[in-house]
């Protein structure tokens, strides 16, 4: 099954035109796309992210260097990591259960998808809200804590920061995994039963059958999927700060800050081009990695 | 004749009812988790202001009010900005589907020298805080005379939905078989009518999940609008930040307000995104 | 056979043709509708930070409409937007707004876009603004950049039921910094945590009470006194304090709901942050004014002003709703509704409500008590304001909750401040010594 990048191109029809000196249909098809990109987004991205090298006197690296020796910029990026590395795989585990939950066809079924997926709709300044008013040390929580008999805990004191780093992988766990059971769901719809059932009468176990048959044939959207919620990820803050304020720092909360609080567009333009740095080497990664080395021909 | 018959083997029945119910309770546990977020903030956006300041909070609807939402949709602006969030949406709908599709299928139907940069190209706009954008945007649009329109909010928003419906997409047109494709040209098809035809359909719950995400990123997105408007801001813009600020019922009944049209989007494109589960090879 | 495709058939289907035929006129009439509730030419765009919640708004937009004669379309937005808005606005030369306004800190960074005032600011003279008020307008510059709108001021809130703990010999309405501490401490131990907070989240104005309240009232000064012994002292007492405060507070930005909640019974914040909490039972609360250190009662000052862009539109009408809110009508209205206190001299009506009676009574005793030790926000900075605020959020950080030793984390915090001061040139401000023409230096 080959991936987004290795299709051969499409056999051309008997009696089009062979290859003269014309545009080729790809331009074609790809060219609205580039040059809407680039009259929107074009020079206010290049007048933006020069802001990070632009001092009074020129070419400086001044910026970067203030954002190095900020004290909260090492424990941004550490937290930031480290909500990458831990909540990915489980949401990905967690969305593809889910898939295959709904794929073994229970009843409810269209409830259960409607539910699972309501969480997209929802802001993530309106997650970060609601998740604040269960786990604040008078919410909801603590509440059915409270009427259960136990001690109420506080969840977001700033100085249990294993408990901080739950509660917003929990939050985060909440909101973001319906966007990969979404593109999962899509990508299982093209995956037709009967390569399962096939397996399946020649004894395949329903572990083997996963693992060999109906992953593999995921894989595009797999890694989409990846590709987009790692961007995400790495760009998590609402959520963070609503449920711990300062005491987490995250990399896109030091971007705000930076340029809001302390009025300085120049550090947080640093801080945007060491994102925006990350998501890009992460992507790449995924498409390599996860680049189909199989290639099939149309026939 | 009474030749007895083997007895009858229920092994299989039995593992079958209890794969069954293990799949349903599964599915209950899951559904707990992500449904008593929303339980709670629909609780707590009809409960009077009083019972919120309660402790312990009540779990159950004891104390039902209307007040929060009903001055929440009294505030200013809030059904023209409604008005501007759905002509956003739905532009924004229009325009990334135009533009997005085609360079979608060309994704997963052509090699092409380029497509790792285009494809990192196109994530820029996702990749990238925005907030560091906001004077040269704003700017480009002031001068541009597009500044305060909902035009502007279109622009913006399917420049940062393009990524997702290109990527989606193609990753859906990638399981059409090119075979199928091929035949309908063979019996004569231009490419736009066997793209039409043939390889749409099949591909339909990718589009649908693509138009899922952008319809949501448009409706629920607060800095780009909040930038790029004044006077005919979208909802979220003009109601999102003062909910952070507010007291706990508003942010509750603002965060129930601004979930409802989303949730009826998602209900309705629903269909289209499973509508093929569990087909046979087509 | 379709092999010969006829070249003019539609590529789309007559129901696409139709739904893009009905959408075009609903996409393309109308660019948006409008939200800012100023409909008509003639409206006063007016571009705010301030009173963003909900309610809040509501009650402003109703006091614009009965108190000033010409139409104000009022557009609370956050900080961040308010001076992106200005900027990009400016930087383009197309203003679109009538005026702006904020709190001095908002619009301190926005000096150079604003126009001078000093015409209106003489018309006005009448109304009684105070020097200290007119010294602010000036940002730092030769003329006068805004005009005063409202000013408030910050107290303590006192839930009746913390004065059960009150320890002997204190008194609740003329606290000293010891004794509110014993208090703090007391409570805590009857309570077995502690019921004291303080604003200490990322939107929370904690940073003012350490410039405003803390330092002054045991250092005398702000700045030159920044890490003297008594500093020293001043923020070992803070340590010691947090000890007595609801951790929680590091996630606190206004204190009304978690004192509404009974989450904490004593607090100190911003008047408006406070009245609240007064909402329900306003006879269950005390407010009092802030407690005083041995050099005296230090209190903080704030002022909201409203401005004019370069190039705003409207500006006749802008003025004429400048005067409007410089009359008695809209400043005392603009205290019964949201508890932002008049800038004008004016007597204050007898008949407010309770809790902003109660805490026009802390601010008077706060000001005219005898040692009051008024200080100022930094006057001058420009955008180098949000960095002087992180210095003291960073020492109330590593020293209170990180639990460095007080002596280091003074002194590096200091270079810090020397740095940013040191790029500026300014002279310093109240309770700090006043000498035009010298610079202010981090003692």
């Amino acid at each position: 099954m080959a991936t987004v990048l290795d299709r051969e191109p499409a056999t051309t029809t008997p009696g089009s035109p062979t290859r003269r000196r014309r545009v080729p249909p790809v331009v074609w098809l790809i060219a609205p796309s580039i040059v809407f990109m680039t009259l929107l987004f074009g020079w206010p991205v290049v007048a933006g992210v020069l802001q990070a090298f632009r001092g009074e006197d020129g070419f400086t690296l001044e910026f970067v260097g203030r954002m190095v020796g900020d004290p909260y910029f090492w424990p941004a990026v550490r937290n930031t990591l480290l909500l990458i590395i831990v909540l990915i795989p489980v949401q990905f585990v967690l969305a593809i259960s889910m898939a295959l939950l709904l794929r073994a066809n229970p009843r409810l079924k269209n409830l259960y998808f409607f539910l699972w997926a309501i969480p997209l709709a929802v802001s993530d300044l309106a997650a970060g809200l609601v998740w604040l008013a269960v786990l604040t040390d008078r919410g909801y929580l603590n509440s059915l804590l409270d009427q259960l008999g136990f001690e109420p805990v506080s969840w977001l004191a700033f100085d249990n920061p294993t408990t901080l780093f739950a509660a917003v992988l929990v939050a985060e766990l909440w909101r973001a995994t319906s966007l990969v059971l979404v593109i999962v769901v899509a990508g299982l719809q093209g995956i037709p039963k009967d390569y399962d059932e096939a397996a399946a009468v020649f004894g395949a176990s329903a572990w083997q059958r996963l693992w060999h048959v109906t992953l593999p044939l995921l894989k595009p959207s797999l890694q989409v999927a990846l590709i987009l919620r790692t961007i995400l990820a790495i760009q998590v803050f609402a959520v963070a700060q609503a449920l711990t304020g300062q005491n987490f720092p995250v990399l896109v909360g030091e971007t705000y800050r930076w340029y809001r609080e302390l009025q300085n567009p120049n550090v947080a333009a640093a801080l945007a081009l060491v994102i925006l740095g990350v998501s890009m080497l992460t992507s790449l990664v995924y498409l390599r990695v996860l680049r189909d080395k199989s290639r099939e021909t149309a026939s | 004749m009474t030749a007895t018959a083997p007895p009858v083997d229920r092994t299989p029945l039995r593992r079958y009812r209890r794969n069954r119910v293990l799949v349903q309770v599964g599915c209950i546990a899951i559904t707990a988790f992500m449904a008593v977020p929303l339980y709670l903030i629909t609780l707590a956006a009809f409960s009077s202001r009083q019972s919120l300041n309660e402790f312990p909070l009540p779990l159950l609807p004891t104390d039902v009010s209307a007040e929060t939402i009903g001055t929440f949709l009294r505030s200013t602006g809030i059904v023209a900005s409604l008005g501007n969030s759905l002509l956003a949406g739905a532009g924004t709908l229009l325009l990334s589907t135009a533009i997005g599709v085609p360079a979608a299928y060309a994704l997963a139907r052509f090699a092409f020298r380029g497509k790792d940069p285009y494809q990192l190209f196109l994530l820029f706009t996702r990749a990238l805080p925005i907030v560091v954008l906001s004077v040269p945007l704003a700017q480009l649009y002031l001068t541009t005379g597009l500044y305060d329109t909902t035009y502007a909010v279109i622009g913006l928003h399917t420049a940062l939905t393009l990524p997702t419906t290109i990527l989606i997409t193609a990753s859906v047109f990638l399981a059409v078989p090119v075979d199928v494709e091929e035949a309908a040209r063979v019996f004569g098809c231009t490419p736009l009518q066997a793209f039409r035809q043939v390889v749409a359909p099949m591909a339909l719950p990718g589009i649908a999940a693509a138009s899922i995400f952008t319809f949501v990123l448009s409706w629920n997105e607060v800095l780009g609008a909040s930038i790029l408007t004044l006077t005919r801001r979208t909802l979220p813009a003009q109601v999102l930040t003062s909910l952070a600020d507010s007291s706990l019922a508003y942010r509750f009944a603002g965060g129930f307000a601004l979930v409802i049209p989303a949730l009826l989007f998602i209900a309705v494109m629903r269909r289209y995104l499973t509508n093929m589960w569990g087909s046979t090879i087509r | 056979m379709r092999a010969q495709q006829d070249a003019t058939r539609p590529v789309v289907s007559r129901r696409t043709v139709l739904g893009a035929a009905l959408a075009t006129p609903l996409l393309s009439a109308c660019a948006g509708f409008d939200t800012s509730g100023a409909a008509d030419a003639g409206t006063v765009s007016f571009l705010s930070t301030q009173f963003s919640p909900v309610e809040e708004r509501q009650r402003f937009e109703s006091v614009l409409r009965q108190e000033l004669a010409v139409p104000v379309a009022y557009n609370p937005v956050d900080p961040g937007v308010f001076t992106s808005t200005i900027q990009s606005q400016a930087e383009a030369g197309q203003v679109q707004i009538g005026m702006i306004g904020g709190l001095h800190g908002d619009l301190a960074p926005l000096a150079d876009q604003l126009d001078d005032v000093d015409a209106l600011l003489a018309d006005l003279a009448g109304v009684g603004y105070s020097e200290q008020v007119l010294e602010l307008t000036r940002l730092g510059g030769p003329t006068a950049k805004y005009v005063p709108w409202m000013q408030a001021t910050y107290v303590i809130a006192v839930n009746k039921k913390a004065l059960e703990w009150l320890p002997p010999g204190v008194d609740a309405a003329n606290l000293d910094y010891a004794g509110y501490l014993r208090w703090a401490q007391a409570a805590r131990d009857a309570n077995g945590h502690p019921v004291f907070g303080l604003p200490a989240g990322p939107k929370g104005l904690h940073h003012r009470f350490y410039q405003g309240f803390l330092l002054p009232s045991f250092t005398g000064g702000q700045i030159t006194t920044f890490r003297s012994a008594d500093a020293v002292t001043a923020w070992e007492y803070m340590r010691d304090l947090w000890s007595a405060t609801a951790p929680a507070s590091t996630n606190f930005d206004f204190m009304q709901e978690p004192l509404a909640r009974g989450e904490v019974l004593v607090a100190w914040d911003h008047v408006a942050r406070l009245i609240g909490a007064t909402a329900d039972h306003p006879d269950d609360w005390l407010m009092v004014p802030a407690p005083r250190g041995p050099k005296g009662l230090g209190y903080m000052l704030i002022v909201a002003g409203v401005g004019f862009p370069h190039g705003s539109v409207e500006r006749a009408k802008a003025e004429q709703a400048v005067r409007g809110i410089a009359g008695a009508g809209m400043q005392i209205a603009t205290l019964r509704e949201n508890a932002f206190f008049p800038v004008i001299q004016i007597e204050l009506p007898t008949d407010l409500p309770t809790g902003i009676a109660l805490e026009a009574a802390a601010v008077r005793a706060q000001q005219r008590a005898p040692d009051a030790l008024l200080a100022l926000p930094p006057v001058g900075l420009g955008r180098k304001e949000g960095e002087v605020t992180q210095v003291f959020k960073n020492c109330f950080q590593q020293i209170c909750l990180a639990g460095e030793p007080v002596r280091a984390v003074l002194d590096a915090q200091a270079g810090q401040l020397a740095t940013i001061l040191a790029g500026l040139s300014v002279p310093c401000w109240a309770p700090d010594p006043i000498a035009p023409g010298t610079l202010c230096e981090v003692g």
